[in-house]
């Protein structure tokens, strides 16, 4: 089987074809780096996103901080982790990198602040 | 009256930089003049990840790539001013701002930086029917409303114009729980980054429709529907493929327009493409001393390019402070060939002993193309490309003997060939 993808691993946005069977990737061509390639084998395998949101901050300056996953989480959990993120309220002061969310549902990520508040 | 070797006016990604390297570069006394309450500028508010991959090679998020700029600022005897608007910038570099806690403030500046970024296009500049409906809105003041101050502003929505700002929006409301129900876009194809579009509609099977335009707007108070069209060649819409769609909020994607009030105040001549200053290879403007980079010269898709840019920016103010740069540059403009809708730097010093990096946007979309850079009649580089679109930037390099070997006579054009 053949899919012709468009690599999301950067602002480029390289179009990637990735040639498999049932059991293997057999080939992966069209990306111009690494990452191009590492992304289309989950991209067919086992397609992930990063996600990124906000959550709500108690006693800061504004009433809600970025947050994102340490790493990509599973394409289907998206909505899911979304229920998980907008049920947590944190206190100020938030500093950038801190965990707000450790090992979200179990998919390895944490949710990690992306601001100070 | 203040006095500072260099004024830089916009604490965003351009400002920041400029001024850092400016500091780098041995300037003495540096003050940044930033109109919101922080630094940062719009990426305090751009809470997706993407950014910082060319210049810092890892994906970080917009409050993050600003945050490491911050951080340098403070570290450094930088003079930041927030919750500061600059009035006006005179021909003799005298800028006049105004805050709560100094009131009036007159800087006398060696050299200036223009970095105040761009503006979202209003509705008032699109021609759609209908009543001052709330719920009508710029992606990314909804952008505010939902990364910045945590609400939501609508449930059903329409965008109009496929910009990034607009995709990004599509995806942050879905996730949020709202509904998106059609990206609409005017043109044959689309304004924004092809990554925002497969992450941000193709993911949540959001459509997109090309060549389509909001016609119409319904509703007293609130929102209540849009009318929708397919246009023909012509951007006019098609009656009988018109198509009323019920939402609660229309947020608008169709373009970003520099914000260069000051600059024209100063009687700095301005690109009619690009609606920025016209700027020599160091992104110094026809006055002499004042610089521009960032958004405020020519939007970009990439904060990186914004860094790389006001960096050079700041490095000319140096050289034009410390009394380093030529003062007899001898130009030669550079043009655009078949394909390409603008070049920044509009101009270049040929005295200048390095190479040049030109950079430019395409009028539509091609496919397995080259770009050429002929100077004086030779092709000097051909490049295949196997995509090119007006919404993501390109490049292309002026090698430093090229440069070296060229009269004022000279010509620099860059052209697409199919």
């Amino acid at each position: 089987m053949k899919r012709e993808l468009i690599c999301v691993a950067c602002p480029l946005g390289c179009t990637v074809t990735v040639e498999y069977n049932d059991e293997e990737i057999l080939s992966v061509t069209g990306n111009t780096c690494k990452r191009g390639e590492a992304y289309a084998k989950t991209e067919i395998t086992n397609p992930t996103r990063s996600l990124t949101s906000s959550v709500k901050v108690n006693g800061g300056v504004l009433p809600v901080v970025p947050v994102k996953s340490s790493k990509p989480v599973p394409k289907s959990m998206l909505f899911d982790c979304m229920k998980v993120i907008n049920s947590v309220t944190v206190d100020a002061p938030v500093k950038i990198g801190q965990v707000i969310i450790e090992n979200i549902l179990d998919t390895g990520a944490d949710i990690i602040a992306t601001n100070n508040d | 009256m203040l006095n500072y070797d260099l004024v830089v006016v916009g604490g965003g990604p351009a400002g920041m930089a400029a001024a850092l390297k400016a500091k780098e570069c041995g300037v003495d006394s540096i003050i940044v003049l930033e109109r919101a309450e922080a630094l940062g500028g719009i990426l305090e508010q751009c809470i997706h990840t993407g950014f910082g991959l060319h210049y810092f090679g890892e994906e970080l998020s917009g409050p993050e790539y600003a945050a490491k700029f911050i951080e340098q600022v403070e570290k450094t005897d930088i003079t930041v001013k927030t919750d500061t608007m600059v009035l006006d910038i005179d021909g003799n570099n005298l800028v006049t701002a105004v805050n709560k806690a100094d009131g009036l403030l007159k800087i006398q500046a060696k050299a200036i930086v223009l970095a105040m970024g761009c503006r979202e296009r209003p509705r008032g500049a699109l021609e759609i029917s209908g009543t001052r409906a709330s719920g009508i809105m710029t992606a990314g003041t909804a952008q505010k409303y939902v990364n910045l101050d945590g609400y939501m502003p609508g449930k059903k929505v329409v965008i109009l114009g496929s910009g990034d700002i607009g995709l990004i929006m599509a995806r942050r409301m879905t996730l949020e729980g709202a509904e998106v129900k059609v990206v609409c876009e005017l043109m044959p194809y689309s304004g924004g980054l092809t990554r925002n579009i497969v992450q941000c509609l193709d993911d949540f099977g959001i459509p997109l429709k090309l060549s389509t335009t909001v016609v119409e707007t319904h509703g007293k108070d609130r929102l209540e529907g849009v009318t929708i069209a397919q246009v023909d060649e012509k951007l006019q819409p098609i009656e009988s493929t018109k198509e009323y769609i019920e939402c609660d909020t229309l947020m608008l994607s169709v373009g970003l327009i520099p914000e260069n009030e000051l600059t024209k105040n100063v009687g700095i001549g301005i690109d009619r493409i690009t609606n920025g200053a016209v700027v020599d290879e160091m992104r110094q403007t026809d006055h002499k001393g004042i610089f521009a980079c960032g958004n405020v010269l020519h939007v970009h898709d990439l904060v990186d390019y914004v860094t790389l840019e006001a960096q050079i920016a700041g490095k000319g103010a140096a050289d034009y402070i410390l009394g380093k740069c030529d003062n007899e540059p001898c130009y030669v403009n550079t043009t655009t060939g078949n394909g390409v809708r603008y070049l920044v730097p509009q101009k270049v010093n040929i005295n200048n002993k390095e190479a040049v990096k030109l950079y430019f946007r395409v009028g539509r979309i091609y496919k397995n193309a080259k770009v050429i850079l002929e100077c004086d009649g030779k092709i000097i580089s051909s490049k295949k490309k196997v995509k090119l679109a007006p919404g993501e930037m390109e490049d292309v390099v002026i090698p430093a003997d090229v440069l070296a070997g060229m009269t004022p006579e000279s010509s620099i054009v860059v052209r697409v060939e199919e």
